[in-house]
Parts: C-alpha cells; sequence; structure tokens
C-alpha cells in the first residue's frame, strides 16, 4: 500500500490549512504545500504527486502557467490537475481547461462537492 | 462534535491571522500607492500587488462564510482590477474611496476576532455604493489586438492571464519593444538563477510573464520563457544577459505603436521609461525589483509565533529566575551556617545558571521586540487620511524607526499615538492659507521620533502648528468647573489640565478628534503600560508631546520596600538613589514636605499618607528615602525599610483593581509570597499636581 502525495499550491496559509484538513478528513494521504507555482516547480522533482490543486492568482509563477508546464513534460503529463480559483467567469474555466485542467471549482465552493471530486481522483488505481 | 467545533475554531483563527496580515499589508501598500499617485508615477507590480490582496481575502472569506468581508473585498478586488487593467485613472477621490473600504475591512474583520457580530451592513452598502460610482461603464476595446502582430507562440499565449496581456499591451502602447528571453537552467538550482535573471532585467524594464517550459533534457533541467517588455534595443540585451543557456529574441521586432483607438482611451499605469532617469545611468533601475525575491525568501527565514506562546515562555523564564534567586540564597545560608566547602560550589553553579538565565531572558526578550517603525506605517496611512479630510497640508517625518519596544507595549501604545496625532492635525496645523499668512510653509509638519533613553524608549510627537493657548485651556477648565482657580497655575500645570477627564477646548466635536475620546484616555492608556506622557509647547509655533516608556514589562528588576509592615516593589528603573535621613532633614515649603538634596529641593510622598494608611505616632528617628526619577520629574518616596533588590515577574492585576492609584500590577517574590508594584510615573503626577 503505497500512500497518495497530494500538492496543493495556494499563496494562502488558511487556504492550504483548510484544504490540507479536507484532505486529511477523507483517509490516509500525504500533503504536501507549496505557496506559489514557482514553489511547486521547485517541490516536484523531488517528490512526486498524484493530485494536484492549485490556485491560479498567485505571485511569480501564476496557476495556468504551471498547468501549462505541467502538460509539457511528459513527467508530470498525466498528474490530475484541479483548479481552485476565485476566478469563476466560464472564460477563466474555459482558459483552465483548455490547459489541461481536469476539474475547476470556483471559490467558495461547498466541501461536500471538493470531497467527492477529490475521491473520485484518489480512488483511481 | 467537540472536535468538529475545534478544528473550525482553528480554521477561524488561521483565517484571521492571515485576514489581518494581509489587512497590514493594504494598509503599508496603500499608502504607498497614495505616494506615487501624488508624484504621478505608479508601480505596475505595486498595484497588481494589491489587487492581489483584496483577491486573497475575498476568496478566503468567502470560504470561511464571512459574506461581509468577501463583499467588500469583492467589490475593492473589481475597483482594484479596473485600476491595473487601465481602466481608471488613479485620482484622489479613488484613493479616498480605497482608503475608507479599507478602513471598513479592518473593523470588519477586527469583528470577526473580537467575536462580536456588529452589524455594518448599512456602512458596507455606503462604501459599495462608493466604489460602484467609480467604476464607469468599460471602453470596448475595438479593432485587432496589436498582440496578435507580436507572433506569440501559442502555448505562451494560452497562458497569459487578462493582467498580464493588460501589462504587455500597455508595453506595446508605450513604444517599447517585446522580447522573449528564453532560459534553461539545471533543475537543483533554478530558483535562484531565475531570481537572479529577472532581477537583472527588471533593471532596465519590465518582466510581464514567467511561464515555465519542458527544455531539451526535462530530466535535469527546466526552461522559462520571459515576456519582457523594455525601452532597450536588442543588442544592448543580448550584451547584458546572454550566455550558453540564456538567449533573448525581440518579437514582432519593429512593432509600430498602435492607434490609440485599438487601446483603452487612457492608461493609467504610467512607468517611467529607463531612458528618462538620465542619460549618465542608463541602467537605473525602474521598477523596483522587490516583490518577487521577498516572496520567496521570507518564507523560509522567519516564523510566526503566537504572542500567548511568547508570554508563555516568558513567564518561565521569569519563574527560573526566581527560582536561581533562592538557590542563590540558600547558597548564601549554608556559607554562614558552615557549610563553606559546598556552599561556594553551590554558589558558583548558582552563577553559572544566572549567567545562562540572563542569556535566555535576553533572547526571549528580543523575539518580544519588534522595531516601532511597524507603528509608524500605520501613523502615515491615518496622517494622509486625516489631512485630506480636513483640508491641510501634512507631511510626516519619522525618525528612529528601528527603535525597539516589547511587541504588546507597542500595540497598547498604537492608540494614544494615533490620538495624539489626530490632536495635532485636527488643533495643531493650521489650514494651509493661514500657515502661509502666518510666514510658515503651507504644508504642516508633524515630526514622530523615538530613541531609546537607559532602560526606556521614548516617542515624541513634534507638530510646528499653532502651539496649545494655555488661556484658552484655563479658561475651558473654569468654565467646566475642573479647578476653581487657575491664577496660582503654573504654565507647566495649567498644560496639565488638558489630561483632566472631561476637558476638551472645542465646543465643535469634530469627527477626527471628538470621538468621545479626550487627553486623560490617552494618559491613562500609557499609564497602564507603565508610560508617561508630557507635553512642551509653544504658542503659535507648534507643540511636542514625549512619551517615556519602559522598554519591557515582563521581568525587571525591583527594589523591595516596607511600609507600615507591608511590602512593595519599586521599578529599579525609575530608582536614583536612597537615602537616610532624619527626621529634622524635613522643610515644609507652600504646604509640601520637601528635602534639600544637592542644592536642589525634592518634593518628598509619604507612602503610609498616600495609601491612608493612618499611622499611630509620628516617627522621629531615622527613615528612608528613595528617590525616583520618570521622565525629568524627581520625587522622594518616604519608607520604614529597604529590603533589597530583586527581578520581579509583573502581573496585571486586572480589570477591577485597574483604578487603584498608585499600583501598576501585582509581582511574585520567589518565596510564595505576592506583593503590589508601585505605579510610581502615576504617584509624581499626582503629587506634582495635588500638593499632597
Amino acid at each position: 500500500m503505497n500512500t497518495k502525495t497530494v500538492l496543493i499550491v495556494d499563496d494562502s496559509r488558511a487556504m492550504r490549512a483548510m484544504l490540507t484538513s479536507t484532505i486529511e478528513s477523507l483517509g490516509d494521504f500525504k500533503i504536501i504545500e507549496a505557496c506559489s507555482g514557482f514553489d511547486a516547480l521547485r517541490l516536484l522533482p523531488r517528490e512526486s504527486a498524484d493530485l494536484i490543486l492549485t490556485d491560479i492568482n498567485m505571485p511569480d509563477i501564476n496557476g495556468l502557467e504551471l498547468i501549462s508546464y505541467l502538460r509539457d513534460n511528459p513527467n508530470y503529463q498525466d498528474i490530475p490537475v484541479i483548479i481552485i480559483s476565485t476566478e469563476g467567469s466560464q472564460k477563466d474555466i474555459d482558459k483552465g481547461k483548455l490547459l489541461g485542467a481536469n476539474e475547476y471549482v470556483v471559490k467558495p465552493f461547498d466541501p461536500a462537492m471538493l470531497q467527492e471530486l477529490l475521491l473520485k481522483y484518489l480512488n483511481r488505481p | 462534535m467537540s472536535d468538529n467545533s475545534a478544528s473550525a475554531n482553528k480554521a477561524i483563527k488561521d483565517f484571521l491571522a492571515e485576514a489581518e496580515e494581509i489587512a497590514d499589508q493594504l494598509s503599508t501598500e496603500l499608502a504607498d500607492l497614495a505616494d506615487m499617485a501624488d508624484s504621478g508615477d505608479l508601480n505596475p507590480d505595486l498595484l497588481n500587488s494589491i489587487f492581489r490582496a483584496a483577491h486573497s481575502l475575498k476568496g478566503l472569506a468567502g470560504m470561511f462564510g464571512l459574506t461581509d468581508i468577501a463583499e467588500l473585498s469583492h467589490n475593492m478586488e473589481n475597483l482594484l482590477d479596473w485600476l491595473r487593467l487601465g481602466k481608471l485613472n488613479l485620482d484622489p477621490v479613488l484613493m479616498s474611496v480605497l482608503f475608507g473600504a479599507h478602513e471598513l475591512l479592518t473593523s470588519l474583520i477586527r469583528n470577526v476576532s473580537e467575536g462580536g457580530s456588529s452589524n455594518q451592513t448599512a456602512e458596507i452598502a455606503a462604501c459599495v455604493a462608493r466604489i460602484n460610482a467609480c467604476l464607469a461603464p468599460p471602453e470596448k476595446p475595438s479593432g485587432g489586438s496589436p498582440i496578435e502582430q507580436l507572433g506569440l507562440p501559442d502555448h505562451m499565449r494560452s497562458a497569459l492571464t487578462e493582467y498580464e496581456e493588460h501589462r504587455l499591451l500597455d508595453n506595446i502602447a508605450k513604444g517599447r519593444s517585446i522580447y522573449s528571453v528564453h532560459t534553461s537552467f539545471e533543475l537543483i538550482t533554478f530558483d535562484q538563477e531565475l531570481s537572479e535573471i529577472s532581477d537583472l532585467l527588471k533593471t532596465c524594464g519590465e518582466v510581464i510573464s514567467t511561464l515555465p517550459s519542458v527544455g531539451g533534457n526535462m530530466e535535469t533541467h527546466i526552461d522559462f520563457e520571459i515576456l519582457f517588455g523594455s525601452t532597450q534595443k536588442l543588442q544592448y540585451l543580448k550584451e547584458l544577459i546572454e550566455k550558453d543557456n540564456i538567449s533573448v529574441v525581440q518579437l514582432g521586432e519593429t512593432l509600430p505603436p498602435p492607434p490609440s483607438s485599438v487601446l483603452p482611451q487612457q492608461i493609467a499605469v504610467p512607468v517611467a521609461p529607463p531612458a528618462q532617469n538620465g542619460s549618465s545611468q542608463p541602467l537605473s533601475p525602474s521598477i523596483p525589483a522587490e516583490d518577487d525575491t521577498r516572496s520567496s525568501k521570507s518564507m523560509s527565514r522567519t516564523v510566526r509565533v503566537d504572542i500567548g506562546k511568547l508570554d508563555e515562555l516568558m513567564n518561565i523564564v521569569g519563574e527560573l529566575v526566581l527560582a536561581h534567586s533562592s538557590i542563590s540564597g540558600i547558597a548564601t545560608r549554608m556559607r554562614t551556617d558552615g557549610f563553606s566547602r559546598m556552599a561556594i560550589d553551590l554558589g558558583k553553579a548558582a552563577k553559572g545558571l544566572e549567567r545562562k538565565l540572563t542569556d535566555l531572558q535576553k533572547g526571549v526578550m528580543e523575539i518580544r521586540m519588534i522595531p516601532i517603525g511597524q507603528l509608524y506605517e500605520k501613523m502615515s496611512r491615518i496622517v494622509r487620511k486625516i489631512s485630506r479630510e480636513q483640508g491641510k497640508k501634512v507631511e510626516l517625518k519619522f525618525y528612529g524607526a528601528d527603535t525597539e519596544l516589547d511587541k504588546l507595549i507597542v500595540e497598547d501604545i498604537s492608540d494614544p499615538m494615533m490620538h495624539i496625532i489626530r490632536n495635532a492635525i485636527d488643533h495643531g496645523i493650521e489650514s494651509p492659507e493661514s500657515r502661509v499668512a502666518r510666514g510658515k510653509d503651507e504644508k504642516g509638519i508633524i515630526k514622530i521620533s523615538s530613541y531609546q533613553k537607559g532602560n526606556h524608549v521614548v516617542i515624541e510627537v513634534e507638530d510646528d502648528g499653532n502651539g496649545i493657548d494655555l488661556e484658552k485651556v484655563k479658561a475651558k477648565a473654569l468654565q467646566k468647573g475642573l479647578v476653581q482657580d487657575v491664577n496660582a497655575l503654573s504654565d507647566k500645570d495649567a498644560l496639565d489640565l488638558i489630561f483632566l477627564p472631561g476637558f476638551s477646548t472645542t465646543d465643535k466635536v469634530s469627527e477626527v478628534s471628538g470621538r468621545g475620546v479626550g487627553m486623560d484616555v490617552v494618559k491613562n492608556n500609557i499609564a497602564a503600560v507603565s508610560g508617561m506622557v508630557d507635553i512642551e509647547t509653544t504658542k503659535g509655533a507648534g507643540s511636542r508631546f514625549i512619551i517615556t516608556l519602559p522598554i519591557t514589562l515582563a521581568i525587571i528588576k525591583a527594589l523591595i520596600i516596607a511600609c507600615s509592615d507591608r511590602t512593595y516593589a519599586i521599578p529599579i528603573t525609575s530608582v536614583l538613589e536612597t537615602l537616610l535621613l532624619t527626621a529634622d532633614a524635613i522643610k515644609t515649603v507652600e504646604r509640601k514636605e520637601v528635602i534639600q538634596l544637592r542644592e536642589t529641593t525634592l518634593p518628598l510622598l509619604r507612602l503610609d499618607h498616600f495609601f491612608n494608611f493612618g499611622r499611630k505616632a509620628e516617627q522621629s528617628g531615622e527613615f528612608y528615602v528613595v528617590v525616583v526619577k520618570v521622565a525629568e520629574k524627581r520625587m522622594g518616596i518616604v519608607v520604614d525599610d529597604l529590603l533589597g533588590q530583586q527581578d520581579i515577574v509583573i502581573k496585571s492585576i486586572g480589570e477591577a483593581f485597574k483604578r487603584f492609584r498608585g499600583i501598576s500590577g501585582a509581582a511574585d517574590l520567589g518565596d510564595q509570597r505576592t506583593i503590589l508594584v508601585l505605579d510610581v510615573g502615576g504617584m509624581i503626577n499626582e503629587t506634582m499636581r495635588s500638593g499632597n
């Protein structure tokens, strides 16, 4: 049994804490936190991730730029990515999906809905 | 269930910690923005950072179900978005709307943290209306976007956010060339190298976006495409940055500036092209490059600690110090009881322990210390806001921003200082017209300086306004029935009248100073942290408020004294010397008891009189006088006995006892006894005023 790893990319500490506790309530998962896209790029070669949750609006490298890189890189292109952002217009959602995000969750969201979504990706073999 | 509520509690705590941090950041950055608006030079990075702060707050508040905060920050974010996208011009009206929104936001956050549920819906609605009034219908850009002509690769184009697109357009509109800098770094060191190249680029232009991409060897390398706008020529950039792993190409080659109809009519975010900064310094930075590096570095170098934890730690240190005192006491007793050998060893060990304890105490104390400059930032925002409201021109000058003070004292001193500054603008600084008429510069100056003086920190707030009119003060005090006779009052005493409860010299209650808070509250708040406030004023030329504060409240050395069979502690920082006198040394001048001390007259205070102990018979023999001094005022306290010097941990005695005159707190002595600590500052003031 190997534990699955979730990478949370968000510049808000409280947001990361909240996502962490949501994931922890679902079972035994390893959680890595990054405070920006830049930080995530630094962590990824060292820590493999089975699922990535990312904000869009972040300092230095933003969520869209991060996803664009992930989808280009054969090492990461299969990792599911869920965008969790305050930006909620159809244009934003289309843009995120076009770049290769698997899901797009608009803040504020219903925790039960996120849990369901998380389980969908974390329960994959 | 309880587990649930505990985690909900923690979540709210997390939210508050971050929300307060964001509000602080907004406060500083909005002040910077106002400065830049004044000088007409806006930094897009700063504007974006402010936008992001409002954006984060909105997202956070929404997640935690705080709809008020979410709604307000959402509207603020909207306004800031229009600003950063160049759809609006930053003018004073807009700036004051932003300041107002921030203030309301701060008070909403404070409400949550205090668990209050005061209804501010009306205020929020008013604020939102003001924000919406600023949002005119957007001008629709027409025609093909000049971005198309850049020939930007699809993968770069699709990862641009709306803001980045705007920055790109703005750069093109300014006639800057757009470059794509391609870099390839090793995975292990890319963060440093990327920061270096970004910093270098920022010295001669604007970094619009940084897109990571997969390079030749993705196992060991990571590539970046940096979109960059600059007035510099391609050749110059090539010489500046090109290496084996860094190349630069110009996009769209010689792109003509687009016709103005293509872009929003007014570009609100002008950035001075570096070439105009002076031809002799072609490399002078036009955009401060701090933001990116700061955000990644500060994360790893600092930790945030709950002040409660530090208090706990300080208490433990305090108790250790007391434990040490009893060990040294035992060593001394052993020596007198004849266990000399072991007593000496124990004494030595205790000395060693003492040294380390001192280090520990200093260490913990240093963690609690914060530079007073943090307070200054808050002040500068208030000053800008009030002077704008009052139509007065005020320049704030700060000195000694790195003077350090206990975090709790800084917090407690913030409100009184704010009030003093409000007063200075409201009553002190004159309108620009009357200043000019008096031959002064139309801009008033408020100088805030702080410096360390022995074990105290002195903060001075000085204005060059009208000064305090003593005759007006006296008349007012008479009219209000605060004093019976003003003729006998010295100027100094007359000035002290403004600290009396119920005193206010202006009849009309202004929005600024007249908030039902008088100078008496200011004085009490300062006294609550064992501080004192003094005023100096010159009519027509200005006033100076001098606040003297202890550096820390946690552990202090104290002189333990006895009087009428009771023991008290006097903080050693206020003790000058002790004297042993005989009764005939006391003279009575104007019904006050004084002694002659080296050519000066020292007023005396009898502790037993002060506390109304009532004494059986007047003693005629010898007695002790403790000479104390706080903020240039000296006095002698008559006591029965001196019991020695000791470290004490001062604890607050709670709200119920706060009004007890002469007492500032309680302290633990090592031997389980608790004694009261004298409020020397308060006693001096009372003695000087009443003539005891």
